[in-house]
This record gives structure tokens, C-alpha cells and sequence, in this order.
């Protein structure tokens, strides 16, 4: 099968990779560029776990193709922390004990990422449907929910 | 004697794996490859219930870049006879007896490859007629799955093919009398559909099977030692050369707790010659993995006009899918165990039907006689003007109340977790028009089993604690944080590690709510004799006695006589200094844990009914249980919400939905919709303490107990809200709004 070259931005770094054109962005970061943070809890989009963020826009990685990579830039899990440093949302899921067996958790973060860039300062209910496409089975949202809006009350205050 | 004072137990530190889990750096199954690794997949069933006359992989084994094809041939039937139904179950034989049974499987250079190499395989099935429904299995000339099996524990004994495959009876005193005596008696039947465990991570492994016949496999697992056990049985393995590593595991709740996939990847890397990756998509999840037993119970209870029950009884009727196997006894174990009972009598029909073979979910088989008895409960309660918590005080099991199930029970919680919610600001709370508040009890007995853990001292100081129980929500945190307290070295000195089957003793699996039970009470077995070592090598340095030596703080200190007279010696000097005084320093604990406690809980729950839809929200959730001992209060909370919130999807949305041609309908969370954060309120918990003595610092199991009371909690809830008794899970729009409109109730 031919492959398609595609050239790529991924966590800020160019990136290059050979897919076939039926793959998956998901299935190019986990299985061609060793990224698996991304996990693949459904493959139809309707899990969240494959969260990513592609030019700024929140999506599922499982429901976009690699080729639709080429020229765009891609944030992933990875890309979250600086170097040592937890980005807040890492270390109050931490303190919160917001994850159990944590498969769900990469993708809780980037897509409460994404709500905080929108919006500071979240209801509660804002939380809860801004994140109803990620599914957790373990920890029944609670603590997620909480870390969630505990670092957003953090955020503010360190710019206030 | 039971530990009360703590340092650090009862505290809420970082869990040791927590930062390998926010950065993505944790690796789950399907995150490791290896060099020259190939891909496998799997050809199902698209039948419920088919002869297989023939399966030709000739054009498949063609096709370039497949190197390995294997088929019901490559598997002999195992000598033993736990893993009979388990192989046929791994792969089919004969027949394929539901819809995603596998049939054959593929290895190829890639994903794309193995696909086509599947479509190139020729099955011919004879197609059978089939049964789903556990009532329409048990009629007498209902399609039978396996020919020659008869009814065990029938009276007399059964003299034709069954799909039941087994009837178990408990109970004691004389019900008859009992409900001679009773004023009032409710008899009800109800019905439960099955839902599956629905962890977010599907099963994956990577095998590389050697030409020596050595083998590894990476999995994700629940027990990576049951692993083992079954695979080496199934491919005619010795244990010892079968290394097991279980990956970091997304979800279980009991349906990783025996094999799927993992003897069709080893016997596919056997043929190949190379490693194998293999894993499940979601729909293999669904069809092929081990969901719940669906069900159907009658139960009759008898009560006096005060309110004391005289009589109870239940028939459980539960198919396990494919093959015998559903927790039935379970069921009628535990659904009768929170109530005090002179005369109580339960069947469980243990039945199989074309569905995929059943495994554990959390507190397997409990949920659906709770949802049932607790049920009849409530009934019972308003119907004699009894609040419902008042009702369950005057029955509550106590210490020396003779179990529904046999034992004798030792000091339980029950009691307390019910004046608890009696007092609890959301029991006083006010309800809105179109809503209901309901409760529930539940138990589980929790388990112990084998165990085997290590610790050891390093040179530094530092600890480490070796187990072989897969880390499934926080049990490295637990770990740490007992060999910790012991040692008197702070948390961040202990480092949990998950060994593989090479490394450690046999270990059981993570289930039965065992681990912070079982394996704890090993850690602190291996700290307390690493504590022992370590006195006496202070005693060696200081040339007295080793009893007079004690541990305090961290630190060996001279005692009696010798009070004051050396400087104590800290953990750090004492394994500084290990290699003068007598080599490395280590502490084991190999035994099978006895005395694990049993577990109680009271839920309270609210809900509102839309009459327009008969939609069911859930508006407020509060869970009452014991622990025993929190040894990581949030991680104990986290079982509890997490419990509670499976709970309310099995109450009022998801179910297996089988169409006429016994295919499943919903493979998929689109259809088969667990709840997502928007559903659920928060889920308040409080957590009791009544210490098991069965553990040095009285912990009890509790990870199943949270998911007992939910379905009958909501279902009370519901029932008052909408003003007509529900009696058949989920709890979804359409059957709500049926039982409104029946009844005259709901918006017309
Ligand atoms: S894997 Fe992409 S949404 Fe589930
Ligand atoms: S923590 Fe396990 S799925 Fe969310």
C-alpha cells in the first residue's frame, strides 16, 4: 500500500511522518511516532480518551486522518507539561485525586485545557457539559469535576 | 491487636504513579511494541448459535504478509477442567454459541493486511436456533447450547439436557411458618438486563513466544498470575516458562479477570515465530468480552403489622451467558444478608443462553438481588408508614446475627451507616414536585486469598515494596503509605512496584476488593520482619541482645537495661552499613489471607421523573459505608462515587440490546451510553470506620460494596417519584413513561 508523506507541527516541534491514507491521526501518533499518550478507548469518537488539539480546535484523533495533519499543528498529552513543570490542570488532578486507573486522564486534560482557554471561570454545569464527551468509568466525574474548577479559581487568582 | 494510632495512614498523599498517569508517559496494553512485531486480529461469529462445519485459511495464508493464521485445530481441550470452558470459549470448537465468538485469527505484517486476510477466511455454519433471554432459556424446549448437560443440584435428579446449569439453594429456619405468621406479605418479580464493565481501556497484549518455548507476554490485566496459569494450561505450557507482565491497567471491575485474547496472541506468535500484538476494538469489547448475567427474581417477604420481617424468600434466575459460570449463588447470598432473619430461603438457577460467557463485575451478581429485595423492602416499609431507614434499623444484621448465607457475623457496620444517613442533612432535605428520595442497602463479602509480597531496604534508606497485584485505582498509594507507617520513614522514602510472574510468588487477582486487605496486611507483614532484621543487626553493632532492641520512630533504639546507653540507629544507617553486619536487608510475606471483613452500605439517593418523557435525573447522591480503616481516604471515596455512578447506569440506561436474530444491537458507547459527567450530581460519600479484625489496622475491602445498593436505591427513588413501582432495569425513558401511562400517572 502507498504511503502519503506528510509534514506536521506536533507539541510546538516539526514533525514528519509516512501514513497510509486510511490511518488515523491517532493510530500515526500512538503506532508511527511512539506517542501514546493518546489513548484509543472507542475509535468512533465517542469516548474522548483520543482527545487532542489540532490548529486550537479541540477533536477526537480517532475521527481525524493523518493526512489532515500536514500543515497544521497538533498538541498532545505530551506536549502538556513544561519540561519538569506540571501545567496546574496535571498537578490538581493529582491533589484532587481525579483519576483511578488514569486511561481516561490524558484526554480529561487536554480537553479541560481547552475549556480554560475559553473560559475562566466555569460553572459547575459548564464543567460537566464541556466534558461530556470524555467518558470515566472509575471515578463517577466528581473529583474530576472538582480539579477542574479548583484550577480555574487558582488561575484567576494568580492573574488577579 | 488492631492499630489505631497513625502517622501517616488516614492521610491523602500523591499517589507514587500519579505523574507518569497526567503526562502520558504510563503504558497501558496497546502502548508497547516490540522490533519485527506483527499484528493480529480476530475472525467472529456473526451467528448466535451456529454448527461450524468448516473454516478454510487457505486464501487467507496466501495472502502476501500474513505469517501466522490459527482455528479451533490449534488449540487441543485442556486436560484440566477449569480451563475447558475457557478454551472453547477463547476459541470456537463445534459451534459458535453467540455473536462475537471468535473463530479464527489472524497474524500479518500489518493492520490493513490482517483485515483483508480476514475477509479471505471461509467459515460454513450451519445456523441453529438461539435464545438470549434467561426465562425463555429455562423453558422445556428452549434451543439447548450444549448437549448432555444436566441440571446439577436438581430434585430429583434431572434426566434430560438443560441450559440450566445448576441450582443452588441457601437459607435456614422454616418459611412456610414465617409467612403464617406475617400480616402483611409482598411478592413482586423483577427483571435486570445486562450491562458490561465498560472500562474505557479495551484488552490488549504483545506475546513473543520463543523457539525454545519460552514466552513473554504484556497485558492488561486484572491478575497477570491467572494469566499465566491459564495460558500455560491452554498452549501446554509450564508455568515457569510463561513471564507475565501486567501493563498499567485502564479499568476492570472484574471483566479482566480471566483471558480472552492472550492464548490466541501466544499461539500466534508460536506459529509466527515473532511478536504479536492483539487488541480488542470496542465492538470486540462488547461482543466478546465477559459482560453481566441478565436476570429475573421473585421474591416474597412477610412482615409483621410493626414492621419485623417473619419471612423472606427469593428464586434468582441468572444467564451467564455461553457457558455456566453466572454468580447466581451470589446473588442469593448476598441479597438477603443486611436483614436479621429467623426463617429466609433463596434459589439461584445458574442459566446459559447465546450470549458471551459472563464474567465478575464488581460485586458479582449482587446488585441485581439487592435491586430486587431492597425493593420489596421499601414497599414493605411505606406500606406500613415506616420510614424506609427506620424499617431496615428494626431488621439490620448485627454482630452475631446468623448470616442469610450461613456464618455468624463479627462486628459489622450496617447499623452505623444506617443511623448515619438518618441523620445526615440530605435525608432532612425537602423534595420538589415529580421527585423521589430513596434507599438501599448492600453487602459484599469481601476476600483475602493468596499473597506475596517483598519488601526491601536500599542501601539509601529508601524502600521498596514489591507486589503482584495490578494497580487499578490507587493501590501503589496504599502500599506505600502502610509500609511507610510501619517503617516510621516518611511516604516519599517507600517506592510500589508491580512485579511480574517471575519476580514474586503467586499472587491472586485484583478482585474480591482484596488488595488494600490482602496485600496490605502482607506489606506490613514484610516491614515488621524487615523491622526484626534490622533490630537485630543494631543488637550485633551494639553487642547486646536482639529483644533489646525496639522500633521507634524510624530508628532502632536500645530498650530495658540498655535504655540510653547508644545513640539510636535510623533505618538509613542501619542499611548503610547492611553489608559489614550481614548482606542486604529484606522482609517477605508469602500466605493466604484469611479474615478479610465483609463490608456494608446504606445509599440515599434523589431523582426527578419528567412526566412529559419519563427521563430520570439524578439530582443528589450520598453513599454510607465501612471501611473498616481509610488508608487513603480519597482513593476510598473514589470506590464509592465510582461504584455509586455505575450504579445509575445500570439503573436507568444501559443495557444489552439483542435483536430477533440474536445479534447485539449496541456495541458501541454511542448506544450503550454509560453515564458522561453531565448525567451525575456530585456523589457525597461518608465513610465509617468499624475496624475488621481480621487486620493489623482493621481495614475491610471496599471497592464492590458501592456499586450493591444503587440499582435499588434509584429505583425507590423512582418508584416514588413516578408513583408506580418499577420493577425492570434500566430504568430508561420509554419503560418509564410505559409504567406512568399504565397507572394513570405522567403527563398524558
Ligand atoms: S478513541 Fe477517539 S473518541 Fe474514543
Ligand atoms: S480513571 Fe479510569 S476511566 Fe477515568
Amino acid at each position: 500500500m502507498t504511503k502519503t508523506a506528510v509534514s506536521t507541527t506536533i507539541n510546538g516541534d516539526a514533525a514528519e511522518f509516512l501514513c497510509e491514507t486510511g490511518e488515523t491521526l491517532l493510530d500515526v501518533l500512538r503506532d508511527r511516532l511512539d506517542l501514546t499518550g493518546s489513548k484509543e478507548g472507542c475509535g468512533t469518537g465517542d469516548c474522548g480518551a483520543c482527545s487532542v488539539m489540532l490548529d486550537g480546535r479541540l477533536v477526537c484523533s480517532c475521527l481525524v486522518l493523518g493526512v489532515e495533519a500536514q500543515g497544521r499543528a497538533v498538541e498532545t498529552i505530551e506536549g502538556m507539561a513544561e519540561g519538569e513543570t506540571l501545567h496546574p490542570l496535571q498537578q490538581k488532578f493529582l491533589e484532587h485525586a481525579a483519576l483511578q486507573c488514569g486511561v481516561c486522564t490524558p484526554g480529561f486534560l487536554v480537553a479541560a485545557k481547552a475549556l480554560l482557554e475559553v473560559n475562566d471561570d466555569p460553572s459547575e454545569s459548564q464543567v460537566r457539559y464541556w466534558l461530556a464527551g470524555n467518558l470515566c468509568r472509575c471515578t463517577g466525574y466528581d473529583k474530576i469535576v472538582r480539579a477542574v474548577l479548583d484550577t480555574a479559581k487558582d488561575m484567576r487568582s494568580a492573574r488577579a | 491487636m488492631i492499630k489505631t494510632k497513625f502517622k501517616l495512614v488516614g492521610t491523602r498523599p500523591l499517589r507514587p504513579d500519579g505523574v507518569d498517569k497526567v503526562t502520558g508517559r504510563a503504558r497501558f496494553g496497546a502502548d508497547i511494541s516490540a522490533p519485527g512485531m506483527l499484528h493480529a486480529l480476530i475472525l467472529r461469529s456473526p451467528h448466535a448459535h451456529a454448527r461450524i462445519k468448516s473454516i478454510d485459511t487457505s486464501r487467507a495464508e496466501k495472502l502476501p504478509g500474513v505469517k501466522a493464521v490459527v482455528t479451533r485445530d490449534d488449540f487441543k481441550l485442556p486436560e484440566r477442567e477449569d480451563l475447558v470452558d475457557i478454551c472453547r470459549n477463547v476459541m470456537a470448537r463445534e459451534k459458535a454459541l453467540y455473536d462475537g465468538h471468535a473463530v479464527a485469527a489472524v497474524a500479518a505484517v500489518s493492520k490493513t493486511v490482517a483485515r483483508e486476510a480476514l475477509k479471505r477466511i471461509q467459515v460454513e455454519y450451519q445456523v441453529l436456533p438461539h435464545v438470549t433471554d434467561v426465562d425463555a432459556a429455562m423453558k422445556p424446549r428452549a434451543p439447548i447450547l450444549h448437549k448432555g448437560m444436566r441440571t446439577i443440584g436438581a430434585e430429583p435428579a434431572a434426566k434430560k439436557d438443560s441450559n440450566v446449569a445448576q441450582i443452588h439453594t441457601f437459607g435456614h429456619g422454616d418459611v412456610v411458618k414465617g409467612f403464617a405468621k406475617a400480616d402483611i406479605i409482598i411478592e413482586r418479580s423483577f427483571k435486570t438486563e445486562a450491562t458490561h464493565q465498560g472500562y474505557i481501556e479495551p484488552h490488549a497484549c504483545l506475546a513473543t513466544y520463543g523457539a525454545d518455548d519460552r514466552a513473554d507476554l504484556w497485558c492488561c490485566t486484572q491478575g497477570h498470575y491467572m494469566v499465566r496459569n491459564a495460558c500455560a494450561g491452554l498452549l501446554g505450557m509450564e508455568v515457569s516458562h510463561l513471564r507475565v507482565t501486567a501493563s498499567e491497567i485502564g479499568g476492570g471491575f472484574g471483566g479482566k479477570t480471566t483471558v480472552f485474547i492472550e492464548p490466541v496472541a501466544l499461539a500466534l506468535s508460536r506459529k509466527a515465530g515473532k511478536p504479536v500484538k492483539l487488541v480488542m476494538s470496542r465492538d470486540e469489547v462488547f461482543r466478546a468480552s465477559g459482560p453481566t448475567s441478565s436476570s429475573s427474581t421473585d421474591v416474597k417477604i412477610g412482615i409483621t403489622k410493626k414492621g419485623k420481617i417473619t419471612a423472606a424468600q427469593a428464586i434468582l434466575r441468572y444467564q451467564g451467558g455461553a457457558f455456566p459460570g453466572s454468580p447466581v449463588q451470589f446473588g442469593a447470598m448476598t441479597g438477603f444478608a443486611p436483614y436479621d432473619l429467623e426463617n429466609v430461603h433463596t434459589v439461584g438457577y445458574d442459566v446459559v443462553a447465546n450470549r458471551p460467557k459472563q464474567a465478575a463485575y464488581r460485586a458479582p451478581g449482587a446488585p441485581l438481588a439487592a435491586f430486587a429485595i431492597e425493593s420489596v423492602i421499601d414497599e414493605l416499609a411505606h406500606k406500613i408508614g415506616m420510614d424506609p431507614l427506620e424499617f431496615r434499623l428494626k431488621n439490620a444484621a448485627r454482630e452475631g446475627t446468623k448470616s442469610s448465607y450461613g456464618p455468624t457475623f463479627g462486628p459489622i457496620g450496617l447499623e452505623a451507616t444506617l443511623k448515619e444517613s438518618k441523620k445526615h442533612p440530605h435525608h432532612l432535605a425537602p423534595l420538589g414536585p415529580n421527585q423521589g428520595r430513596g434507599v438501599a442497602c448492600g453487602f459484599w463479602f469481601n476476600f483475602g486469598g493468596q499473597t506475596s509480597v517483598s519488601l526491601n531496604i536500599g542501601e539509601d534508606g529508601t524502600v521498596s515494596v514489591v507486589e503482584g497485584n495490578p494497580d487499578i485505582g490507587g493501590s501503589r498509594a496504599s502500599m506505600c503509605l502502610m509500609a511507610a507507617e510501619e517503617l516510621g520513614v516518611p511516604y516519599e522514602k517507600v517506592r510500589t512496584v508491580i512485579a511480574d510472574t517471575a519476580s514474586l510468588g503467586y499472587n491472586e487477582v485484583t478482585d474480591g476488593s482484596r488488595v488494600t486487605f490482602a496485600v496490605g496486611m502482607a506489606t506490613i507483614k514484610a516491614a515488621r520482619q524487615a523491622i526484626a532484621i534490622m533490630c537485630e543487626r543494631a543488637a550485633k553493632i551494639w553487642d547486646i541482645p536482639a529483644e533489646a532492641v525496639v522500633w521507634e520512630d524510624g530508628c532502632a533504639k536500645p530498650a530495658g537495661s540498655n535504655a540510653g546507653n547508644f545513640k539510636p540507629m535510623t533505618l538509613a544507617e542501619i542499611a548503610g552499613s547492611a553489608g559489614s553486619t550481614g548482606g542486604p536487608i529484606s522482609g517477605h510475606s508469602e500466605a493466604t489471607a484469611d479474615g478479610a471483613g465483609v463490608s456494608f452500605a446504606t445509599h440515599m439517593v434523589d431523582v426527578e421523573v419528567d412526566p412529559d418523557t419519563g427521563k430520570v435525573t439524578v439530582l443528589r447522591y450520598t453513599v454510607f459505608q465501612d471501611a473498616g480503616k481509610a488508608i487513603h481516604p480519597a482513593y476510598v471515596e473514589g470506590q464509592f462515587q465510582g461504584g455509586a455512578a455505575q450504579g445509575v447506569g445500570w439503573a436507568i440506561n444501559e443495557e444489552y440490546i439483542y435483536g430477533e436474530d440474536g445479534r447485539l444491537q449496541n456495541p458501541g458507547f454511542l448506544d450503550y451510553r454509560i453515564p458522561v459527567a453531565s448525567d451525575l450530581p456530585m456523589i457525597d460519600t461518608v465513610i465509617l470506620e468499624i475496624p475488621n479484625p481480621g487486620h493489623p489496622y482493621g481495614v475491610r475491602g471496599v471497592g464492590e460494596t458501592s456499586i450493591v445498593p444503587p440499582l435499588a436505591a434509584i429505583a425507590n427513588a423512582v418508584s416514588e417519584a413516578a408513583g408506580v413501582r418499577l420493577t425492570h432495569l434500566p430504568m430508561s425513558p420509554p419503560r418509564v413513561l410505559k409504567a406512568m401511562m399504565e397507572n394513570g400517572k405522567g403527563a398524558a
